[in-house]
Formats: C-alpha cells, structure tokens, sequence
C-alpha cells in the first residue's frame, strides 16, 4: 500500500479571536475536514490551506442536519471572567506542575509500575472538567492523574496514592492507573482501554434512571468520559456511542487525540482518522477542536455539557492535542518526530492561556506568579504528606476484595471466614 | 442465536456408556459382570420410574423431587408447618423473586438482550417491562461487553441492576467488564464503590444446541477475585438464591441451566431468602458423599435410587455455592462417611470439582479412606450429535458405578 507522498501540514497559527468562536462559515458546513497535523506521513493529500485557514479560527460541528449556531454572547469582549480565567490557569498549573514532580519521584524510586503523564493536554481536563459540579462524573483512562486533580480530588491524595501509601485516595489499593473518589464523582482509572466508556454510560443510565423511575425531577447529572484515539478503534467505543445515543444519555464522549497510541501513530491505525466523524455516523453530534487552547475547548464543552443536561442526549468532541512527554515513563519515545514536538511545544496550553490572560489584562503576571508559587507549594506538601504516610499494614491485604465479606465463605469449622480472627490481619487462609 | 422455550424434551439417555473413560475412575466393558448387571438394573428401574429421563415438563420431575430416596434434610420447616405454598416451574419461581425484589426497591433494575418486550429467551422477565417500563428492564443492543459494563457503571452510582446473558456462552464477551470492573473494582477503589450486580443467565449442556451454546463458565470465572458464584437446581433455591444474590452488595453470578427451567415445584408462600454462601443437604446418608450442583444433581439422584435399590446410603449435597465453597456442610459430611465423590457438568480441566477436589484435600486430608473421585464432562467441544452429546456428560450409570468402586 503506498501512500501519495508525505506532506508535511504546516501548524496554524494560535489567534486568540475577540468574536465568538463558532463562525458563521463554519456553522453553515455541514462537514469540513481539518487538516491533519502532527505526523510528517499522511495518508491522503489534505485540503488546501484556505481550507485550514477557515477552520483556523473555529471548532465545527458536524451533525446530521445544519445547524446554525448562535453567536456567543459575552458579557465583555472576552470568552471568561477573570476568576474563570485563574481558575482555569490555576487547574493547569496544577495539573503541569504535578505531572513534573510525579516523573521526579518516579526516577528517585518512589513510585513504580506504569506511569502516564498528562502535560500538553491539560487543556482539555481543565476545558472540561472545571465546568462540572461535584454530582457530575468523570471516567477517565491510566493517563488520569490530571482529571482526578481538576474534579477536586487534593493532590496529598492522588500523590499517596501513587506513592502506594495507605492515605491515597485508593489506599494504595489502586495505584496510577486506577484513581477513584466517591466524594468527587472520578470513577477511575482504568488499565485497559475503552473499559471506562461502558462504566461511563453506566453512569449516565442511572443518572437518567433517576430522574425518570425514581423520580428525582432535578437530578440531570452529567458523565464525562475521557479516552484517546487508540481507543477510538475498540469495539467498546462504538457501542456505547450506540446505547448512549439510543437512549439519549447524558453523557459527551472526549477523545484526547494526541496522534499516537503509545508507538502506534493514529494515522497508521484508523482507516478515517477524522473520529468526531463517527459520532453522526451513530445519530450523536460530532465535533472536532483545538485541544491546545483550553478557551476553545471550553466553549465546546460548555455546549456539549449543556446538551446533556438538558436531556438532548450525548456528543462526541474529538480534542487535537499532544502529550509533551512518552506514552509512560518507560517509553524511551523514540518515534515522534522532534519537529512534529517542537511544534506542539510552541503550542503549550498553558503559554497561551497565560498570554491570553495578560494581553486581555484579565490578570497581572505577579498574579500569575503568585499562583504559580501557589501551586508549587501544593505540589511539595503533597509530596511530603506522601513520604510521611504510612505504608498499608497486612491486615489491608484482605479488606476490600468484597463490600460484604461475607463473599470469602464459610470455613471447615462453620465459622464464616470474615470472622477468623486471622482475617483482619490479613493472614487468614481465604 | 437460538432461544428454547421447552430446552427439556428428548429422553435422558440410560445407556450403560461404560466406553467413556475418566482419568481417575476407570470403568469399560470389560469390567466384571456385576458392573453389566449394575447397568441393566438400572435401565430397568429407570424404564419403571422415571422413563425417558429426568428432564420431562412438569410431572416427572415433580415425582422425581418429591419421591427423593429420603427425606431432604433441607425441606424448610416453613413449608410444612404453615400454608401448603403454591407450585410453578423454575423460571417462574426465578421471576418471582425477581419481582418482589424489584417491588421492594426501586433501584433494581433489568439489562439485557430480549429481556423486556420479548420477556425473556428463556422468559425468566416475561410481563416485567409492561409493569415496571422500558427504562427499568432495558431491551439492550448485543453487545454484551458495553452494556455489562454500563451495568457495573449504574452499580457504581447506586442502582443495582440484574445483568443477563442470553445464554451464559454470550458472557465470554462480557468477561473484560467482569472480571476488571465486577471483581475488581470495589478493590482498587479502596473500597470506594461497590458493585452490587447479578450476572444471570442460563447456561450447561442442553438438547444439542451445539458447542457453543453448551458452555460451562463456572470454570472460567472460578479465578476472577471479588466474585461468589452460585448454582440453583430447584425451583425453590432458584426463587431464594435470585433474592439473595440480589440483596447481596458483592457482585453474584447465578448460573442457572437451560434443561432445568421447567422444573415444578412447591414453594413457601411467604417469602424466603436462601444464604448465598451455602450448601444444600439433599439426601442425608452414611456412605459417601457425593457433592454436584445444577442440573447434575439429577443425575444423582437418580443413580442414588439406584445406589439405595443395591443397598448403598450415599449422602448427596447440592454445593450451590460455586465460590466460595460451604466447607462446613461439606467437611461435616466428609467426617461422616470419608468418601467423597465429585459429579459436576464442568470439564475435566480446571473445573469446579478440581477446586474442590483440592480444597478438600487440603483441608480434610485426615479425614479420607479413599482418593477423591471426580466424575466431570469431558474436555471436548459439546458436539451436535444426540449420541456424542450424551457421552460427553456424566450418565446417572457412570455414578453408580464410581460409588460402587468407592466403596468397595
């Protein structure tokens, strides 16, 4: 199979628009197709520049029928309030700076496994997941320490718990790749990929089960799931875009396109890389943004959250963004392209919204500064709480396989075995 | 994929099948005489009693349950003693308990393939979505694996779904979400969430459905973590079970079978919850002890009329609860008669009678005069073929005999 030529697709420049983001151009598409960048292989010739030009400036929504969009209305000239904007800044700070100490610890021996670190695309946890309220929920992938951090759960947690310390906010049970917290509705982590969209549609359902058998006329709680574009090929993926889509689900699909599924490139592996393409294929909205700037990411998110609260049913958002580090802190990453990197780095989200903050004088760079300090502070707490809390004790080992203990059975001397004294210290023979 | 309404049909085959070899009870043709004799006695007996099988709509079974060789030690009290109950076949009395739970707490719900409109394949949910709607017993797309895990999700969150499978077999598909989410979850949490769901669905070697829709998982799932498995055989421990697995927060798998749902019996009027974790005595005895769940407890029972007719008291347990196992119900009996023989639908390889076998020997060595004997199906594809079929599980002679050899 031979591929007509390579061109490399030159980046756009990042404007930061003072109109709306939906244009009316692009709301009057019904389809365009964005040019793909990222890798120096493509595997078909893509549209001219104008073409990129016209979707410079805008995300596009592609759905079955036309939509005409409205132009946003801002209160000023600008997309976010200033407290808007220094949360968002202080949630991608946070999500950098943590993702940095985590590689840190990870070389100094005080955590193991496999690690996946989010920096580069913290604008799309940021975009989204700071438009939540608490009820709402959150599935994320084993790239979940940042969605985990910007839906409230405190770094001393997260950290402990990578630390594999009994004070994590799994008790150490978890570990990186499963992040869990009741209290703020993060329902993991997960190793495999694609198992958290069903658990995510499992969410959505009982949100609507509420509110339509058990009659909590208010409860329109959203479900976020968050996953790559490996992911976008699995079996588990089309389905719940079905189900979620059949049944209305509140819940918007995230694709965190980064182009590559560990050394796989996304090119290599999708017959139609385009994947907010398939949500019209399955009757949901499909759209496709920018996910290096976190304000167009927000207003997407903004409309999707929106449509599923309102009951309208689900949609998918395909965020084009990038992971500054390997797949894992075992990828030695020797198969991107130093350009293709370069590119993205000159596209740092967190560079952009700081621009954006200054230049629109919404915050003062000693503000900035300060919240920087901030965080860093955060960031060495959390660390220190970690390496002072305790390791998990034996009798750890047996708690927790069932909510019923019960499960372990009943042993020779008819004593369930939950009861032996042996099982809370964890020796027990189960 | 096929759905049976009437999965009982076509005799249960007598024949003396004395060519099928197990790895440890070896027993042929060219055995002794009294081995041949053994099988004509009873054909014989079979052809009075229980002519073409165990497996018959309605009546025989009926006389089968009732006429067991001796009183079951596990009839409730309650059933005698207060109002006489009502009868109906397994899969209503799986539906009754269905419904009260769903009427006891509005956050049960259903999840299925043909579970609402169709009611059912095997119509364990048949008038459930005209009465509850369509939200509650979800009609799902097939696709086994999201809509397990969209039902793990919803137990994340608070509501406590019945998944089923169509047939057990379809679950294979599902086994990512089962064994990662269902079992796992609640652990890698830290205890964060619970999963209080129940897997379903039927499963075992039919009338030559043929290989695929004659799997066993038990044997699969034995290993997963933070599961119980249960086995229902009657249709009062399917009713009670269904409730407890319902009621219970660890996830439950429920293996019912496909040739048991039109099992009749009488059942407690007022309502019962069984003990997920235990085991059921069917027939007390000195001898042996024989232990099987599902639709091989038939078959047990009735080579233990035979086994009684020759003089032998073997002492049959319905293990019921695949994982964990009752060890106290069974060592109990171990200590009683010091033999035990294993009969189960699961494969030879790494099926629950292997568990047991090591669990018993682990833990009640001591206490045995003879290996344990485990009579299994055999490690091959079920095939279509009637005659191929009844060979690949075990025949009532094939019990007999292991007792006799056990005891001897």
């Amino acid at each position: 199979m031979s591929f007509s030529g390579a061109k490399i697709i030159q980046p756009l420049c990042i404007r930061y628009p003072d109109t709306p983001v939906i244009s009316d151009q692009a709301a009057n598409r019904i389809t365009t197709s964005s040019p793909f960048l990222g890798s120096t292989r493509t595997l078909r010739r893509i549209q001219s520049v104008s073409a990129a030009q016209r979707r410079s400036a805008s995300a596009i929504v592609a759905v079955a029928d036309v939509v005409k969009e409205k132009k946003l209305k801002s209160n000023k000239n600008h997309l976010l309030t200033k407290e808007e904007g220094l949360e968002v800044y202080e949630d991608m700070i946070l999500g950098r700076v943590f993702e940095d100490m985590c590689a840190q610890m990870y070389y100094r021996g005080k955590m193991f496994g496999f690690v996946h670190l989010y920096n580069g695309q913290e604008a799309v946890s940021s975009g989204f997941i700071k438009l939540l309220k608490k009820e709402d929920s959150v599935v994320s992938t084993y790239r979940d320490h940042v969605h985990a951090l910007s839906k409230g759960v405190p770094a001393r947690a997260v950290m402990s718990e990578l630390f594999g310390k009994t004070t994590g906010c799994c008790r150490g049970q978890g570990g990186s790749m499963h992040m869990f917290s009741a209290e703020h509705n993060v329902l993991g982590g997960f190793a495999f990929i694609g198992e958290g969209i069903p658990v995510a549609t499992g969410a959505a359902f009982t949100s609507k089960y509420k509110r339509e058998v058990l009659k909590e006329a208010d409860c329109d709680h959203v479900t976020l799931a968050f996953f790559g574009d490996g992911t976008a090929n699995n079996g588990q993926f089309f389905e719940c875009l079905n189900m979620a889509a059949l049944w209305k689900l509140p819940i918007v699909f995230v694709v965190e396109n980064n182009l590559w599924a560990i050394g796989m490139s996304h090119l290599r592996a999708t017959s139609d890389p385009e994947i907010w393409k398939k949500g019209p294929a399955f009757g949901m909205p499909g759209v496709h943004v920018d996910g290096m700037d976190v304000l167009k990411v927000r207003e997407v998110a903004k409309k999707a959250i929106g449509r599923a609260r309102r009951g309208e049913g689900p949609t998918l958002v395909e965020c084009e963004t990038y992971r500054f580090r390997g797949h894992s802190l075992a990828d030695p990453d020797e198969l991107r392209d130093p350009a293709e990197k370069a590119r993205y780095a000159a596209r740092d989200p967190i560079t952009a919204l700081k621009k954006y903050l200054i230049e629109s004088k919404l915050a003062s760079e000693a503000e900035l500064k300060a919240i920087e300090k901030k965080i860093d502070e955060v960031v060495e707490d959390a660390v220190e709480f970690a390496n002072e809390s305790p390791v998990p004790s034996r009798s750890q080992l047996l708690e927790n396989v069932f909510a019923d203990p019960k499960g372990f059975g009943i042993g020779p001397d008819g004593r369930y075995r939950c009861e032996d004294p042996k099982f809370t210290q964890g020796t027990a023979q189960v | 994929m096929a759905s049976i309404f009437q999965g009982v049909g076509a005799a249960t085959s007598l024949s003396s099948s004395t060519s099928i070899e197990t790895k440890k009870f070896h027993f042929c043709s060219r055995r002794s005489p009294s081995e041949r004799k053994a099988c004509f006695v009873v054909v014989r007996s079979g052809g009075v009693m229980v002519d073409g099988g165990l497996n018959r709509i309605g009546g025989r079974a009926e006389q089968l349950v009732t006429n067991a060789v001796a009183a079951k030690a596990d009839t409730p009290a309650a059933a005698t003693a207060s109002k006489p109950g009502h009868e109906l076949l397994l899969f209503e009395a799986l539906r009754e308990g269905l419904e009260e739970e769903m009427e006891r707490d509005a956050r049960v719900c259903v999840m299925g393939e043909d579970v609402g409109h169709y009611g059912g394949s095997y119509k364990v949910t048949r008038g459930l979505a005209q009465k509850y709607g369509d939200l509650r017993v979800l009609d799902t797309p097939i696709a086994e694996n999201s809509f397990t895990g969209m039902g793990i999700g919803a137990a994340m969150m608070g509501l406590r779904p019945i998944i089923e499978g169509m047939n057990m077999g379809f679950l294979l598909l599902a086994f990512n979400q089962i064994s990662n989410n269902c079992g796992m979850l609640h652990y890698t949490s830290g205890g964060q969430f619970k999963i209080p769901v129940v897997i379903r669905g039927p499963g075992g070697v039919g009338r030559q459905l043929g290989a695929e829709h004659s799997q066993r998982l038990e044997s699969y799932f034995q290993s997963i973590p933070g599961i119980q498995m249960v086995a229902c055989s009657t249709p009062y421990n399917a009713k009670g079970l269904m409730k407890a697995a319902i009621r219970s927060d660890n996830p439950v798998i429920l293996f019912e079978h496909v040739l048991l749902y039109n099992l009749k019996e009488r059942i407690p009027d007022e309502e019962y919850v069984l003990n997920l974790e235990e085991a059921e005595m069917v027939r007390p005895g000195e001898h042996v002890t024989i232990l099987t769940y599902s639709r091989m407890r038939y078959h047990v029972m009735q080579a233990a009329k035979t086994l009684v007719n020759k003089g032998y008291d073997p002492e049959v347990i319905d293990i019921r609860s695949l994982k964990p196992f009752d060890l106290y119900t069974i060592g109990n009996s171990i200590k009683k008669t010091h033999r035990v023989l294993i009969v189960e639908e699961c494969m030879r390889t790494g099926g629950i009678g292997a568990s047991l076998t090591a669990a018993i020997t682990e833990n009640f060595h001591d206490y045995l005069d003879a290996p344990i004997v485990c009579l299994s199906s055999q490690d091959v594809p079920t095939p279509y073929a009637g005659t191929l079929e009844e060979w690949t599980v075990v025949q009532p002679p094939q019990i007999v005999a292991a007792v006799e050899q056990l005891c001897r």
